[in-house]
């Protein structure tokens, strides 16, 4: 019994960022929003989108650079359409982001059907990146060095992000529009500018998130493959404190909870049911938020349409 | 129009929903003075300045700066007019650093912020120059109020600026940092700086001033030189009318202890000691004031009495009943009104009608209501009879209370807690945002509940306010009383102190 967990210990940590990796796109954009005050909690849906523009994408065209513009093309859409709402209508953001997410599970699950039912729907994916001997290191080579290409990805996706946020004017203007937007305003910053630009980011990065699943993870669409994803990503969001290295980590202690999961579901001596695990990653995301207590990092205006 | 004017403003008419703010004020500012805009809450100093700075935009009117119309759309196009503005509230991100605040809005979005150090280099020099030294690197959100104020005066300057606005800036100062503040303002002028300096206190436009301008409902009633007016003349222009100034003696001694604190300490949601070890009494028929600047833990206090914030430790007996995780309603029954600081938020239902308001904590009981149902008429006799002896203006008692002036919620509110003739009354903040006419009556009220018997605790940091009413004052300072003073007015230096923290000494 022991040496079969042993054996199994690289395979769980090679799962735990590829797992993670989903997490990590769709929080660091969501950090971006929340700094910026608007909350979207329409990440499922977004992701959803992005997970079938993906994979119809590929499908259609058997081009991997299609497919992620296509996803990036529809994000940024998505992020109009909710800025659109939030930000200029400054209707209520939680009620807009339920609305995203029934209307990216029904859109796709209705495109599905009428697109690909009965079709044989594999797609090309992403490439494994495989350094040579270093993927043969014992326990980590198969982690860090075999591992494919939008998984190495988040290496560069999280201190781009972090630069962007606390060292161009950009970032600063992001953050001290989500702290006290009309501080903002008396110096000349465009809050709702800003705010825009902050959410399609965001719903950019969620789709790409989507796409992970889709073209990169496996090779098909299933309806509502990201099982709720996007909502682990928001718990993300706050045990990251809203930075984007702090959702990295967090992504990855997620991920962890999904490759145990994983991995105990193919124990074929335990006699537990599978179900149980499944529950892992979800009953870890009650007991982090449990965790931690008020909300004294969250940026002061989030959530609060701003009124001129 | 002369070389020395830099601004003319005229005719400026702004209009809200409901609300004529400016109704056609006209202000002239000479170059390199201290010019007053003063006026009671409402009467239009604020929402003049605001459209000066591009943060509404006037109905009509012209402005002329420098000696060409110009047009002011934003606060952008301000800044580019070399205008800058010290806020009420202010105006500075509390996460950021004291140099990320300065530089903010001053970049294109696509720069780096490679030029830190530079800007840096530069509020250091400014901090030199004006004597207003502060760590660029320093959060603003850890620094005290006085120095987030100079924060703002200081990126008005780093923005560069020929005319500077302050509204009501000490209104969170202490008696200190205030004559500090008039100095440097004085120092700013003579560098050729003009100011335009908004308040409604007389003695500070007595003070600092060269030439003010009154403002009353909207249009400016007058502009004077300063040295050849009086406090009393700017009041009655201010008012409208002659103001009674001076308040009635008591009557009687104090009586038996209502409240009794011992150590009280209360923690706010951050775990933080806000209240850190508090004890005094208050009696029947006294007044104690507290005194402090807005922020040392008075609030927190007032709610924690009021059974709206948990007690960490300590005890507070009222009536000799021990209070520990009393409810309101309970803490209500034991003989507590409580006129809270925050109207909008604690005291009223702004949709709310009037009459409405005034049964807030019966309506549950007879003669208002009867198996569960309403009775309708009878609140609204109730009510009819409390707005005729508390004199609200209103149109009809069924109107929204959010109709009303805040003078006239307040009258709502202080009517409604003193007519349940409480044993202890506490008041934090009773006049904040309400004009001259309805302050006195509160203040009136006030006094009479205490010559009927009741203990007061009054919350303020209008120092005005405190030593007006109180016949004790407490001046805490950081969560704690920092030393016990009479309403003597000679003795107002030394409580300035205390608010900065100093221990009275034994």
């Amino acid at each position: 019994m022991d040496t079969v967990w042993i054996a199994m210990i690289p395979a769980i940590l090679a799962a735990t960022w590829r797992m993670a990796t989903p997490l990590i796109y769709a929080a660091v954009g969501e950090v971006i929003t929340e700094r910026a005050g608007v909350l979207n909690i329409g990440l499922e849906g977004t992701m959803l989108l992005g997970a079938f523009t993906a994979f119809a994408a590929v499908y259609a065209t058997d081009n991997l650079w299609v497919g992620l513009l296509a996803t990036l093309l529809v994000g940024v859409v998505v992020g109009l359409v909710f800025a659109f709402f939030t930000v200029t209508v400054k209707a209520n953001q939680i009620i807009v982001g339920v609305a995203l997410n029934l209307l990216g599970l029904g859109l796709t699950g209705f495109l599905f059907r009428t697109l690909f039912l009965g079709t044989k729907n594999a797609v090309r994916t992403v490439p494994v990146l495989n350094i040579p001997v270093l993927s043969d290191l014992p326990v980590v080579g198969e982690m860090l060095f075999h591992q494919n290409l939008m998984v190495y990805g988040t290496l560069l996706l999280v201190p781009v992000a972090s630069f962007v946020l606390y060292k161009t004017a950009f970032g600063l203007a992001i953050r001290s529009v989500g702290e006290h937007p009309r501080a903002s305003d008396t110096v000349g910053i465009s809050v709702s500018g800003i705010r825009y630009a902050a959410v399609m980011i965001g719903t950019a990065l969620t789709a790409i998130a989507g796409a992970f699943l889709t073209i990169a993870h496996t090779n098909q669409f299933v309806e509502g493959i990201t099982s709720g994803r996007g909502f682990i990503a928001l718990a993300v969001v706050v045990f990251g404190r809203w930075s984007p290295k702090g959702a990295f980590w967090a992504s990855l202690l997620f991920g962890v909870f999904f490759a145990l999961q994983l991995r105990l579901q193919a124990m074929p001596d335990l006699a537990i049911p599978y179900q149980a695990f499944q529950v892992l990653p979800y009953a870890a995301t009650i007991v982090v938020l449990l965790s931690l207590r008020g909300r004294s990092h969250a940026p002061s205006a989030l959530a609060i349409p701003y009124e001129a | 129009m002369s070389d020395d004017v830099i601004l003319r403003m005229e005719n400026m008419v702004k209009t809200f929903p409901g609300v004529v703010a400016n109704a056609g004020i006209n202000l002239e500012v000479r170059r390199g003075e201290i010019h007053c805009l003063l006026g009671e809450n409402g009467a239009g100093k604020t929402v003049l300045m605001s459209t000066l700075y591009g943060l509404y935009h006037a109905d009509a009117g012209s402005i002329i700066y420098k000696g060409q119309p110009v047009q002011i759309r934003s606060p952008k196009d301000a800044i580019r007019q070399r205008i800058g503005m010290v806020h009420q509230h202010f105006m500075l991100v509390p996460t950021l650093t004291v140099a990320e605040n300065l530089i903010l809005g001053q970049y294109r979005y696509w720069q780096r912020l490679s030029q830190m150090e530079r800007a840096k280099a530069e509020i250091r020099r400014l901090g030199e120059e004006f004597g207003l030294r502060i760590d660029p690197d320093a959060v603003v959100g850890r620094l005290s109020v006085g120095e987030q104020q100079r924060v703002e005066i200081l990126k008005a300057l780093y923005h560069g600026i020929d005319l500077l606005i302050l509204d009501e800036p000490t209104a969170v100062l202490t008696p200190q940092e205030t004559s500090q503040l008039l100095g440097f303002l004085r120092e700013l002028a003579d560098k050729g700086l003009t100011i335009i300096f908004i308040t409604h206190k007389l003695e500070e436009v007595m003070q600092v001033s060269d030439r003010v301008t009154v403002l009353r409902d909207g249009k400016d009633v007058a502009t004077l030189n300063t040295a050849e007016t009086s406090p009393r003349e700017l009041a009655r222009l201010m008012v409208g009318r002659d103001v009674l100034m001076e308040m009635p003696e008591r009557q009687g001694e104090p009586g038996e202890v209502v409240l009794a604190v011992q150590d009280l300490c209360v923690e706010n949601e951050r775990g933080l000691r806000v209240v850190d070890g508090v004890s005094f009494e208050v009696r029947e028929r006294e007044i104690v004031g507290i005194a402090g600047v807005a922020g040392n833990g008075q609030s927190e206090l007032a709610l924690a009495l009021a059974g709206l914030m948990p007690i960490h430790s300590g005890e507070v007996r009222l009536n000799g009943q021990v209070l520990r995780e009393w409810t309101p309603r309970q803490v209500s029954q034991l003989g507590l009104a409580h006129v809270p600081e925050d109207r909008h938020g604690m005291a009223i239902i702004l949709p709310f009608s009037v009459s409405n308001n005034f049964v807030i904590h019966s309506f549950g009981d007879e003669p208002f209501s009867r198996h569960g149902f309403l009775n309708f008429s009878r609140i609204r006799e109730y009510a009819q009879r409390l707005v005729r002896e508390y004199d609200v203006r209103l149109v009809s008692v069924d109107d929204p209370i959010s109709s009303l002036s805040g003078g006239n919620q307040q009258k709502v509110v202080v009517a409604r807690e003193l007519n349940r003739e409480p044993r202890l009354l506490l008041v934090n903040q009773p006049t904040r945002g309400i004009d001259i006419g309805a302050t006195e009556f509160v203040r009136q009220r006030i006094l009479a509940q205490r010559d009927r018997g009741s203990a007061v605790l009054l919350i303020s940091t209008e120092l005005e306010e405190i030593f007006h009413l109180s016949d004790r004052i407490l001046v805490m300072y950081e969560g704690k009383i920092v030393g016990e003073v009479p309403p003597d007015r000679s003795l107002l230096d030394k409580i300035g102190l205390m608010m900065a923290g100093h221990r009275a000494e034994a």
